[in-house]
């Protein structure tokens, strides 16, 4: 038996959730098969890729060829450890995933157990293609194979108009970004008609060429992560899907996208010119501002969520232009280190927000309501999704110790190092930046209070809630395994930096490693020990022993009594649980201050009303100034299109009798 | 790190512990000779600690463990914050562990944690004091950030301590980024520690209060461990705002005559610090709940143009 190559492995990975995904169709129905068998399955495989390519980062490149495909040219694979990072990623966090996911899913909701085995095996494998492919038409088909399988789970219960309309919106956003892809893949050739990576990383193209590649590959991948102004689809597709796909999709979906920029920017395209990085902060720092002001008022638990995670996006945007700065200058130590705090923003945020989507999706099925006005006091209810999801609000909010503030430290340290760029400009833009993203996280920790504040704590706002019932032993394992991985990548930095220092080190020729191990694995000291440390886990033992004693010594030296009784509130006897900030209340400050962000449209009750309510309606401003004047415009092109149908066939006869001259004119010999 | 290195850190947080409450005592005694009115005992702070203490803790009925948790988790911030910022000495063993973006984030942690139990009762004013204090957090969190990084900038390391001895130990220059830095501390540290114009540490006015809402359900020691909590932070904010600014006095290594100097120095440096406190309280009135945006945006402000001074005029030199 010959040796099996890590990248056989993940091909052989890759073919086993097809073949799970299959095994679903021959039993449809049988709801235990498919949840206790073929999910759990899955987890396992996932759990394997995930192990493969941990063993496999820092080795040397692998190909293979596929004898499918087109017939000149055949799917070209690939592993090296830019892959291997993102595939590290995909294993770990869907295998979370898929267990939670054996316990979530039940009979009669929407389509059968069996499509949905097979959606969500095929959207697995696609996304590990789309890591692997090395070759634009092997990309392009495992891409659209993620696009697709990924509609069909979003439309799941498609029995609602308005899951439909998400459905719809997010697939012809996900077409017009392929076009973009596309054509910079095309651009990228640079006509040789070699459409593997290999051709295009072998040409040379001219400043000119290469920045339009590099702009159509922004728009392209960034309407897959949810960039601005083409992330319209993510608040309506993330609340439509059922939550394990809402995870998936969130936590690893999007981060295929930021492997494609990774890949184009810096592996296929092969120039780096400076405004490249401007663009990409830039248009992080709107993503990034506008999906944190959105996600602190949002009233639905997963639209919170989904502009959370477009928040997250435009951080990692924010980074990779910061990289793209330094590349361009040829100050690879300080590219490596905001590389190396992008790719730790992917891992965390996988782990995080795919913990947070599952956890919402533990209270929807516990009360059947997703609007936190309907919601409250779930932790007297639901102890292990509440305190799990603790974990991940906390890594949300970019705090320490946990998982989201190691990648938040090193991204500020990265723009702290930035004077001394040769261009007073940029040196003079940069640190703006740095204190927009120190203003992101700070409204991150908002969002996540009111998140959690509101949906966990507090009384119940609904009578009905009295019912709810904690998660089964398959979420909480999912939760548990995620809610670990996010303890792991916060208080082991130096060892995770370890690991996917091989991807920055093949991208830009240097990495942090050698400087990270220096000082152990309970450190991470990035460019030495006198500029900047943290030691997470120092910091974490020493608040639970300050915590700890205190408690034992105020035991000891007094007493541990206490007793229950209402609650004092000044003495306020009207305590309902009206009387509590609703979602909308608690993020009144945030539309006062930051108006006009938001297009509002707000109804206040004023002293005559017989019933007098108030509503507020937020809404993006994009939809009102980009999209619908888009699809009038569309509309207007394509009634004039329709005049050329006349419904007769001798006109249509005529027509083609006219193209017919017309080209036997133009291709004369 | 040494064991003579490892003492004086533990001499350094039973200090903290000590001193802070005095700290809070002194600050409300100046401010009551201000105000002409008479002072309360200068141990104030301690009696209300012990009192609270033998109390019996009420909890309400509505109250989940993580009520119960977060006074601890609250007291444990703010110990490791006083753990960090070299009060006595830049030679501290606990240095490494967090730099000044990570304390940052330590009271970020605590902020979280006070203002998720404020909303775990579940009252109106509780909720509305946990969203006053996420408010607050997010305006003044930046501004902090940006101070921090001006100083950064400077003593080229995020490093507290390498911050400090850069300021204190080398040839002395006059940075002009500082006063902007400096002025942007102070507006952000009346911010933070729940003072006038932002709170008022003495009202029981239900609608205008941010700290004292968000405390309104705790008792007995629970509160105890809250309110020294808060005395700790307004002592590790004074010592960070000492060290930065006015770093003269604290000691380089562990040798035993630098200590003994800090000790007198540090005691001054507070009691100077405690009477301004109280002075600008004092020429002060609260201002409204949206006039804090105001106020904390001028420190952001402040912050973002010390910054570009040391880039723009100073990086030059």
């Amino acid at each position: 038996m010959p040796d099996l190559l890590p990248i056989d492995l993940l091909l052989i990975a890759a073919c086993a959730w097809l073949a799970i995904g299959f095994a679903g169709i021959f039993a449809p129905r049988n709801l235990r098969f498919i949840s206790k068998i073929l999910f759990p399955l899955g987890a396992f495989v996932a759990v394997l890729a995930g192990l493969t390519s941990l063993t496999f980062l820092g080795g040397a490149t692998e190909t293979a060829v596929l004898l499918i495909g087109l017939p000149d040219l055949p799917f070209h694979l690939r592993l090296d450890n830019l892959s291997a990072v993102f595939v590290l990623l995909l294993g770990f966090a869907s295998a979370g995933i898929s267990v939670f996911a054996a316990g979530y899913f039940r009979q009669g909701e929407g389509a059968a157990p069996g499509l949905m085995c097979l959606q969500y095996h095929v959207f697995l494998a696609s996304m590990l293609l789309v890591l692997l492919a090395d070759d634009a038409y092997a990309f392009m088909v495992a891409w659209e194979g993620m696009a697709l399988s990924s509609f069909f789970l979003v439309t799941t219960q498609h029995r609602q108009a308005e899951i439909r309309r998400a459905g719809y919106l997010y697939l012809l956003i996900a077409h017009v970004g392929a076009i973009g892809i596309l054509l910079s893949f095309g651009v990228m050739t640079a006509g040789s008609g070699d459409y593997s990576f290999a051709g295009m990383r072998a040409q040379a193209l001219p400043p000119f060429w290469g920045s339009a590649a590099f702009l159509l590959a922004l728009f392209g991948f960034g309407a897959k992560a949810g960039l601005l102004p083409v992330h319209v689809w993510l608040p309506e597709a993330h609340p439509a899907a059922p939550s394990p796909v809402s995870a998936m999709m969130s936590g690893v979906m999007l981060k295929t996208a930021i492997y494609g920029l990774l890949r184009v920017s810096f592996d296929l395209v092969g120039t780096s010119i400076w405004w490249w990085g401007v663009v990409a902060m830039v248009v992080g720092l709107a993503t990034a501002v506008f999906g944190v002001l959105y996600s602190t008022v949002q009233s639905d638990m997963k639209r919170l969520l989904a502009y959370s995670s477009i928040e997250n996006i435009g951080l990692l945007a924010v980074a990779l232009g910061l990289t793209l700065i330094f590349h361009a200058y040829r100050m690879e130590a300080l590219a490596a280190l905001a590389m190396t705090a992008l790719l730790y923003h992917c891992l965390a945020h996988a782990g995080f927000k795919s913990l947070l989507f599952l956890c919402t999706g533990s209270v929807l099925h516990a009360t059947k309501e997703r609007s936190l006005g309907k919601l409250g006091g779930l932790i007297h209810r639901m102890p292990w999704v509440a305190w799990l999801a603790l974990a991940g609000v906390i890594a949300s909010a970019g705090l320490p110790p946990l998982s989201g503030f190691v990648s938040e430290w090193l991204l500020l340290q990265a723009f702290l190092f930035s004077p001394g760029l040769p261009h007073s400009w940029l040196n003079m833009i940069v640190p703006v930046a740095a204190a927009v993203v120190a203003l992101v996280a700070a409204l991150a920790g908002f969002a996540m209070v009111k998140f959690y504040g509101i949906v966990f704590l507090g009384q119940m706002r609904e009578p009905a809630l009295k019912e709810a019932h904690d998660a089964g032993p398959w979420e909480r394992a999912g939760l548990l395994w995620l809610a670990a991985l996010t303890l792991a990548l916060g208080v082991l930095p130096s060892t995770v930096i370890g690991f996917i220092d091989a991807a920055t080190t093949q991208l830009l020729g240097t990495g942090l490693a050698d400087q990270v191990r220096e000082h152990g694995w309970w450190m991470l000291a990035p460019i030495s020990a006198e500029r900047a440390s943290y030691q997470p886990l120092v910091f974490l033992v020493t608040i639970v022993i300050a915590g700890l004693v205190g408690r034992a010594l105020v035991r000891r030296l007094y007493h541990g009594r206490g007793r229950r009784s209402a609650a004092w509130d000044c003495g306020y006897v009207f305590q309902g649980p009206r009387a509590q900030d609703t979602a909308e209340g608690f993020s009144q400050p945030i539309r006062r201050i930051f108006e006009p962000m938001f297009r509002m449209e707000r109804h206040f009750p004023t002293i005559r009303d017989e019933q007098p309510y108030y509503s507020v309606k937020v809404e993006d401003h994009f939809w009102h100034w980009l999209y619908l004047p888009l699809a009038r415009l569309t509309n207007a092109v394509s009634a004039l299109v329709t005049r050329l149908q006349g419904g007769r066939i001798a006109i249509y006869l005529l027509y083609s009798f006219l193209t017919l001259i017309v080209l036997l004119l133009v291709a004369r010999p | 790190m040494s064991i003579s290195g490892l003492l004086w850190q533990l001499f350094a947080i039973v200090l903290a512990l000590a001193l802070a409450p005095l700290l809070t005592g002194w600050v409300n005694q100046c401010r009551a000779w201000l105000q002409n009115r008479s002072a309360p005992p200068l141990l104030l702070p301690y009696y209300m600690l012990h009192k609270l203490f033998l109390k019996d803790v009420v909890l309400a009925h509505g109250a989940s463990p993580i009520f119960r948790f977060a006074p601890f988790a609250v007291f444990g911030c703010m110990l490791l914050a006083c753990a960090i910022i070299p009060v006595l000495s830049t030679d501290l063993p606990f240095a490494p562990a967090a730099d000044t973006i990570a304390l940052v984030g330590v009271f970020g942690l605590a902020r979280i944690f006070i203002s998720l139990a404020a909303m775990d009762v579940g009252t109106s004013f509780g909720t509305l004091g946990g969203r006053r204090e996420m408010l607050v957090g997010f305006l003044a969190e930046p501004a902090l950030l940006m101070v921090i990084f001006t100083l950064a900038m400077i003593a080229q390391s995020t490093s507290v301590a390498t911050i400090v001895e850069t300021l204190a130990h080398r040839e002395f220059v006059i940075y002009p980024s500082l006063a902007f830095a400096g002025i942007a501390f102070t507006f952000v540290s009346f911010a933070e520690n729940a003072r006038v114009p932002v709170d008022n540490p003495a009202t029981h006015l239900e609608l205008t209060m941010i700290h004292e809402a968000m405390i309104l359900e705790y008792s007995g020691r629970h509160l105890a461990l809250i309110e020294w909590a808060a005395s700790l932070k307004l002592y590790a904010y004074s010592c960070l705002g000492l060290a930065l600014f006015f770093p003269w006095g604290i000691a380089q290594g562990d040798s035993f005559l630098g200590l003994l100097v800090a000790i007198p120095m540090l005691v001054a440096k507070l009691a100077i610090g405690g009477v301004l406190l109280a002075l600008i309280e004092t020429l002060n009135a609260k201002v409204r709940i949206f006039r804090a945006p105001e106020f904390l945006g001028t420190a952001f402000l402040f912050a973002v143009l010390g910054l570009l001074v040391r880039l723009l005029l100073e990086s030059r030199v």
